[in-house]
């Protein structure tokens, strides 16, 4: 616990258990200056830490016992590690004379967390722990961050040592900070002071490098197009007469199409998902392309790089900033407003004021978003909600936007909402969630009622699991299998919580039911009945190239 | 096009290290073809040698994969030709068969070395590539070889700086 104390750590999201009870006895001790959150589940402890670390840039730490508290934290250390979001998960173990005897509560939790952490390590002695915490937390924040797992054992627990902490600064085999390469930023600057049609993608690099302000300069001086991964969303200011869009799957059609028309295309900070590729074979191949990523494993793993830059995003830009011309390039910015036009007319008035009687969830979204000025903390579930919200939530904050990108976790949403208020006690937080996704981790409402978080729950209820039902619609002769889903009485369960609710299913209805819900003091439950089989539109199909983009 | 690659790799000696390694090969759907490992001419790093036939692209993400591994130092990967690899093998025959047979002829034909002699049992060694200690095990197998194991391969790649060099590098 002083070790914890140490690294500044005053949030922890946990759940007790047998093979962890020393550490919670010790933790009664620190009631003051800790605040423990006791969730439902344990996946809903790393999702919270980890909706803590990405809005708030600290290290997001959770407790878990051993054997099944253990392992439901590996779909939340999956989630972390390929969203890199650092997060540190202390996990009690059975006493060390009893590894390998198939003891009650055993698991092999090193072995099983091992593909999905950046590191981890088990104590077995009093004495290890402080040096196996603070290189825990160094591992976690620094380069590419990700999930840590540290297991301790019962024995190791209890056992009483003089404690000294020295926070870890430098680990011989592990280099986070990358030795930027001169001459490779000097043929960066060269083939964009020569590019006709440059282009900069952003990810969620920008963020972790915390470079918000060093891409604004950088684009603003060189006057590039910049467009965004799904977690990059919010890096670069929506608003800006720059900032053309949303990559990927269901992102824009500027940016997809004229992926495959610009000359030299930029990317920061993000790692070529194939949501955002389509077809790698038809993907940007006119370009020459420029990579920076604090990843060395990232760089020419999908896409080939004409020039590498192994560094961290806001160092490269820095340097990169001062060797590139000052320049502007309308003709190819109107480019992208032209085809956003096109897709204004043929996709968005309809979606953001339909002409059906159905409420529609995009333009629940898009009031939302003019509610909150594009400033709330939007933390999304899995699906077509997730979809509509990247597309039509205007984010201007900083770090406003979590969702779980790279693992797809249905069930993140909720959890990781209770993360970012705790994280975030000042911001309003708003977690917009299916009704499939809901019902993954619901059980986490009575952390909200224990904990009295303050969180903002807007669900789209359309009674299908709505992303799998389009693609049956589209690819699978809408052979609906399973997923028409019977929900509850979402709003009664809410109560049960003594959390407030309203279900709402007219368009007239909408405004005053956001304004109540953002109105509303301590946590909040808006249900809203959308049309059961919207699509979401435009979409890179799986194949496709991202300029074969449909928009219907 | 497919190719044998010989993988380096220096770690720090941490528990659970190998199994690092091991599931970058798994998730790939990659088998491994040999792989060894030991203490190296340092003292607290190990070296793995891992034979892997891939292609090139493949390998280069597989070796970038495991240097990204926290307790790994450094990874390489050289093809058969820059490196000098060899393997040791053991036989197990019964010691009548130099009595009734010409096994003593082929031990001495494959320059290999007679370790331990029993009353029904004889330890045959030989050092060298995977054709070579296959040829001996025919060859000795027409009276019958009761054991035979191979060590896997130990790669030294010919151009390389010292690991000392790297681990100079890496503390700067």
């Amino acid at each position: 616990m002083q070790s914890l104390v140490q690294e500044k750590v005053e949030t922890i999201f946990g759940y007790p258990g047998g093979a962890i009870m020393p550490i919670y006895d010790a933790l009664y001790d620190f009631r003051d200056s800790v605040n423990h959150v006791l969730v439902r589940h344990e996946q809903g402890a790393i999702h919270a830490a980890q909706g803590f670390a990405r809005t708030s840039g600290k290290v997001g730490v959770c407790f878990a016992t051993s054997g099944p508290g253990a392992t439901n934290l590996i779909t939340g250390l999956a989630d972390a590690m390929i969203d890199s979001t650092p997060v540190v998960c202390i996990t009690g173990q059975v006493a060390s004379h009893l590894l390998g005897t198939d003891a009650f509560q055993e698991t092999d939790v090193i072995g099983i967390s091992m593909p999905v952490t950046k590191w981890n390590i088990q104590v077995t002695r009093a004495e290890d722990i402080s040096g196996a915490i603070a290189r825990a937390f160094y591992i976690a924040r620094s380069g590419r961050p990700g999930p840590v797992l540290v297991d301790i054992t019962k024995d190791a627990q209890f056992g009483m040592v003089d404690f000294s902490y020295e926070p870890c600064t430098k680990i011989r085999s592990y280099q986070p900070t990358p030795v930027l390469d001169e001459q490779s930023l000097q043929e960066a600057a060269v083939l964009i002071n020569q590019a006709k049609k440059p282009y900069i993608l952003v990810g969620q690099g920008i963020f972790l490098s915390n470079a918000e302000k060093e891409i604004l300069d950088f684009a603003e001086k060189t006057g590039i197009p910049v467009a965004s991964t799904l977690l990059g969303l919010g890096s670069f200011p929506s608003d800006h007469p720059l900032y053309v869009g949303y990559l990927g799957m269901h992102g824009n059609y500027a940016p997809n199409v004229l992926t495959n028309e610009c000359d030299v295309l930029i990317a920061i900070g993000m790692r070529f998902d194939d949501r955002v590729t389509g077809d790698v074979s038809r993907y940007a191949k006119q370009a020459k392309v420029i990579h920076i990523d604090i990843d060395k494993a990232e760089l020419n793993k999908i896409i080939k790089a004409e020039v590498a830059i192994h560094a961290d995003a806001k160092d490269a830009l820095l340097k990169l900033s001062a060797l590139v011309n000052q320049n502007e390039h309308p003709q190819w910015l109107q480019q992208f407003r032209d085809l956003e036009a096109v897709e204004k007319s043929e996709v968005v008035d309809e979606a953001v004021h339909p002409s059906s009687d159905q409420l529609k969830m995009a333009e629940v979204v898009n009031l939302l978003s003019e509610k909150t000025d594009g400033k709330a903390i939007i933390v999304t579930d899995v699906g077509q909600h997730q979809m509509i919200s990247s597309r039509y939530y205007k984010y201007r904050g900083h770090r406003n936007n979590v969702t779980s990108g790279g693992l797809g976790t249905m069930g993140f949403g909720l959890p990781a909402a209770i993360g970012a208020k705790l994280g975030n006690p000042e911001q309003t937080v708003v977690a917009i969630i299916g009704d499939g996704g809901f019902q993954m981790t619901i059980q986490e409402l009575g952390t909200i009622l224990q904990s009295k978080v303050d969180i903002k729950i807007l669900i789209l209820n359309n009674n299908f699991l709505g992303m799998v039902r389009q693609w049956q619609q589209l690819f699978f002769d809408r052979r609906y299998s399973f997923t028409e889903i019977v929900n509850p009485n979402f709003t009664a369960i809410a109560k049960g919580y003594s959390i407030d609710a309203l279900k709402i299913e007219e368009r007239n209805q909408l405004d005053d039911a956001l304004t109540t819900m953002l109105n509303s003091k301590g946590a909040f439950l808006l249900e809203v009945v959308v049309e059961q089989e919207e699509n979401v539109f435009p979409m890179v199909e799986t194949g496709a190239s991202v300029s074969e983009i449909r928009l219907n | 096009m497919e190719t044998v690659y010989n993988i380096s790799v220096f770690t720090e000696n941490s528990i659970g290290i190998l199994n690092r390694i091991t599931i970058i090969f798994t998730r790939r759907h990659l088998n491994i073809e040999s792989i060894t490992a030991s203490e190296s001419e340092v003292k607290g790093v190990y070296r793995y040698t891992i034979v892997l036939k891939t292609d090139l692209d493949q390998v280069k993400k597989v070796v970038t994969q495991i240097e990204k591994q926290v307790e790994v130092l450094k990874a390489f990967f050289h093809s058969d030709d820059q490196v000098v690899h060899q393997e040791i093998a053991l036989y197990k025959i019964a010691t009548e068969s130099f009595v009734n047979g010409s096994t003593e002829k082929i031990v001495r034909e494959h320059h290999a070395r007679i370790l331990t002699v029993d009353k029904e049992f004889t330890i045959i060694e030989k050092t060298g590539q995977p054709e070579e200690l296959q040829e001996l095990f025919n060859e000795l197998d027409t009276y019958g070889v009761l054991e035979f194991v191979r060590s896997g391969r130990v790669a030294i790649s010919k151009p390389m700086k010292t690991l000392e060099t790297y681990l100079k590098e890496l503390e700067a």
